[in-house]
């Protein structure tokens, strides 16, 4: 009994609307292991935490905890049984002090009555026991986002946790903060808990975790122990790529592309030390007329910060862009605007669509000043430009009128990549644009930016795909853990090289002993 | 390549359905409507009698005016509840500066009224406190401000007859007031559909994030709804009190903010936001007037007309309910 892991899963299989989540995923937990779940988008990292915590029911497979097979029906069944998930976003009462919400729904009684008291004591007893200084009498909300996080694992561990999940605890805390949230894990290690680490940034899983599973497109990819592991095996492994085969393939439209030419010149867009907390720290990058630079970094790197700073959708605290030699005002998305540039964002749905309004009005959107006279829509105008650009790039919608929520995902992406170039763009960014759309629109689309580069248009391209990047791309710029890692040119540029530059840590020593194996 | 086959076929004809493809959601109220109207026309003695019609219309124009603006609030997915107080403040505004003529006084009060209609947006959209909150501030500041002006909430009364024209007088046939009703809900539907304010102020409701993306101005479109909501409830106070002769601050405008609101919803604009009919609004108001006037004129007690308002508003939401998906 002694010898069975903590937590074992076997096979587990989720199935959503007909389309599989998760196939056959095994993973096991062993006491005081600081085990780390990483893969890209879609690799089911998120579904696997639900089931395991009872947020989801799974479809097949079993789960076992110290050898027992366990089923739970909802998160508070799994709480009881000692599995307990924090998440990103905190859900805790911020009017409520940190003692009543460690023990909330749950509060030590007397006389039926709580007994305040006793819930306090227990509250500072258990802080102190994991390091933590806070006093459990404060009010949650006066905390930073930082504490509010060890309460909600001091939380997860007043049940009796054995295992407990993280989900990206890191993603608001700073350097320091950081650090203490390692002194706990650590803490809950000694105690013989298990803990599953979820973490887009490769520093903290060698900082803190033991083992790391890979998942990939709901696929166990494997499970190896973090000492010892190779940084671009690791990449590979959540890429899908064999070392053996990381070679240029020709699978996109692009055809080859060779924008360098242009190079000379002063850059188009040149953006300088583009720094934000912890995601972006001093990126530089430039493109040039006619170019397509591609930005590659893995899910997290801060490549989609990097796009955003530069077209002024978020603030940054630091650094500055300059469009044709003149500096932008970071403040708001306007003034890129103005100047010409263009922003294809990555979450379609998020901050694409305009989901009750027709097609002609999403397409129309970013146009519409320049489309009217006196704050008059003309109507004309209107028309012609959107009967054109729906026949340019082959949108397939019932009409003009029908709504966007309705088109298909390719169908979506090629109205709002419409919505940018009907204003005719001088730069466009484009975040990950042929994700989740159908193999004719990708390649529409990926042979529609490769001539309008060819015309004079720079692009600045994010992409998870490396073969996009290596055949669209005239240079590729690497970030990874929100730094700039490497720029590759021309004949430098293939899947192999943008790994290596995405898995090498600081001092680069780390890739080259399995580059001699090669 | 996929040029050809499926492509899409636009052409005039497509772009003329487009108008009908608006009004999709006001269906159900305007079937309603003529629902109403049938069973009135059989039941209620005198229902079809052309004064009839003109009171319903005098007595829905302030709503309909209030809730116009409502309609764009809502659409932003945000809410007014000030506008029945921006209504009193823009009565005693009104009332105690008509003594520097009719023009002056009109103007005042519609300014005062922007000005507060402003602020609330400022406050929503700058300072991104809910809009709940903000204009329920505003609901109990701003008539006790109007109390103020009018000397502890004192009935005003006055004796100018072009003031009072604009609730009592007639051109042609028709009320003055409802007239300014059709032409501000005919600007309305013009501003919604065809301009790019129009346009900013649904995509803003429907996604703010890719709104700001593609370069909308998100605060100052919402902050001119609020604006605009201010000025046609101070409007409509002004027609208020020339219908009176009087500025009654305790009075005017109570609760109107629900009956503009309930109108709204009625007429088939989702309080979520993202989609605007402001002719379904009309239908909306239209509906809970002729439930009042039609139980007025059968003798059935005011009390049992508040509750088959409810009864149909909740019916409305419930219809337009998000589907699951």
């Amino acid at each position: 009994m002694s010898n069975a892991p903590l937590l074992r899963m076997e096979g587990i299989r989720k199935v959503f609307s007909g389309v599989t989540a998760l196939d056959g995923v095994d993973f096991t937990l062993e006491r005081g292991e600081v085990h780390s779940l990483v893969g890209e988008n879609g690799a089911g990292k998120s579904t696997l935490i639900k089931i395991m915590t009872g947020a989801y029911q799974r479809d097949g497979g079993r789960i076992m905890l110290e050898g027992r097979e366990v089923n739970f029906r909802s998160p508070e069944d799994a709480q009881r049984a000692g599995v307990v998930a924090v998440y990103q976003e905190v859900n805790l009462l911020a009017y409520r002090t940190v003692a009543e919400n460690i023990y909330l729904g749950r509060e030590p009684r007397r006389f039926g009555l709580i007994d305040w008291k006793c819930m306090k004591r227990d509250a500072g007893a258990l802080l102190k026991r994991l390091g933590l200084d806070i006093d459990p009498a404060a009010t949650l909300g006066d905390l930073n986002i930082a504490l509010r996080q060890m309460v909600a694992i001091a939380r997860g561990v007043s049940f009796g946790a054995k295992v407990v999940v993280l989900d990206e605890p890191t993603s608001s805390l700073t350097e320091h903060e950081v650090s203490i949230l390692y002194d706990v894990i650590r803490r809950l290690k000694d105690e013989g808990t298990g803990v599953v680490y979820i973490s887009h940034r490769f520093d903290e899983l060698y900082a803190i975790c033991d083992r790391v599973t890979i998942l990939r497109d709901g696929r166990l990819v494997g499970s190896r122990s973090l000492a010892g592991l190779d940084r671009l095996d690791l990449v590979c492994m959540m890429l899908g790529k064999q070392r053996e085969e990381l070679q240029r393939q020709g699978a996109t439209a692009f055809g080859h592309h060779d924008g360098a030419a242009t190079a000379d010149e002063s850059p188009l867009m040149r953006a300088e030390n583009l720094t934000r907390g912890r995601k972006l720290d001093r990126v530089s990058l430039d493109v040039g007329r006619g170019e397509i630079v591609g930005l590659a970094g893995l899910l997290g790197s801060g490549r989609t910060e990097t796009a955003r700073a530069i077209f002024g959708a978020d603030q940054i605290d630091a650094g500055r862009v300059y469009f044709e030699g003149h500096p932008l005002n970071l403040r708001s998305p306007n003034d890129a605007i103005d100047a010409g540039l263009a922003f294809l964002s990555e979450d379609r749905k998020a901050e694409g669509i305009i989901p009750e309004l027709s097609v002609r009005e999403n397409l129309t959107l970013a146009a519409l000043p320049a489309l009217s006279r006196l704050g008059v829509v003309s109507r004309q105008k209107q028309n012609e430009i959107v009967e054109r650009f729906m026949k340019r790039l082959g949108i397939k919608a019932s009409s003009a009128d029908q709504k966007i929520r309705e088109l298909s995902g390719g169908n979506q992406q090629k109205v709002l990549l419409a919505r940018w170039l009907c204003k005719n763009p001088k730069f466009l960014i484009m975040d990950e644009p042929t994700r989740g759309i159908d193999v004719g629109a990708k390649a529409e689309i990926q042979s529609l930016v490769n001539e309008l580069a060819s015309s004079g248009l720079g692009v600045l391209m994010i992409s998870s795909e490396l073969e996009e990047l290596v055949e669209g791309s005239s240079r590729v710029v690497v970030i990874r853990d929100g730094r700039r890692a490497a720029e590759l040119r021309g004949a430098e540029i293939s899947q192999d090289s943008i790994i290596r530059a995405m898995a090498e840590d600081d001092t680069g020593v780390v890739g080259n002993a399995n580059a001699a194996a090669e | 390549m996929a040029e050809t086959g499926a492509g899409p076929v636009i052409g005039a004809r497509s772009v003329r359905r487009a108008g009908l493809a608006d009004y999709a959601p006001t269906y159900g109220a305007l079937a309603a409507l003529v629902l109403l109207f049938v069973v009135n026309a059989v039941v209620t003695p005198n229902f079809l009698d052309v004064n009839n019609f003109r009171n319903v219309l005098l007595q829905v124009a302030p709503t309909v005016l209030v809730a116009v603006g409502m309609t764009y609030v809502i659409t932003t997915g945000g809410i007014d509840l000030s506008v029945g107080s921006i209504m009193a403040v823009a009565s005693a505004v009104a009332a105690v500066s008509l003594g520097r003529g009719v023009g002056f006084a009109i103007i005042l009060a519609l300014v005062v009224a922007l000005v507060v209609g402003t602020l609330n947006g400022v406050l929503i959209s700058s300072f991104r406190i809910q809009p709940i909150i903000v204009t329920l501030a505003s609901l109990i500041t701003v008539r006790g401000v109007a109390q103020v002006i009018s000397n502890g909430g004192q009935l005003i009364p006055f004796d100018n007859p072009r003031f009072a024209w604009l609730g009592q007088g007639y051109v042609g046939p028709v009320p003055v007031q409802v007239l300014v009703m059709a032409l501000v809900v005919a600007a309305a539907i013009f501003v919604m559909r065809a301009t790019v304010y129009g346009r900013y102020v649904a995509a803003v409701g429907g996604n703010e994030s890719a709104a700001r993306l593609a370069g909308v101005r998100v605060h100052r479109t919402k902050i001119m709804v609020y604006a605009l909501s201010g000025l046609l409830a101070g409007l409509a106070g002004l027609i208020e009190t020339a219908r009176l002769g009087a500025s009654d601050a305790q009075k005017v405008g109570l609760n109107i903010e629900l009956d503009a609101i309930a109108a709204v919803v009625v007429g088939g604009t989702p309080l979520t936001g993202g989609r605007a009919t402001v002719v379904g609004t009309v239908i909306g108001a239209l509906i809970m007037q002729l439930i009042t006037t039609s139980f007025n004129m059968n003798g059935i007690s005011f009390a049992w007309s508040l509750v088959i308002k409810a009864a149909i508003i909740i019916v409305a939401v419930y219809i337009q309910r998000p589907k699951v998906a």
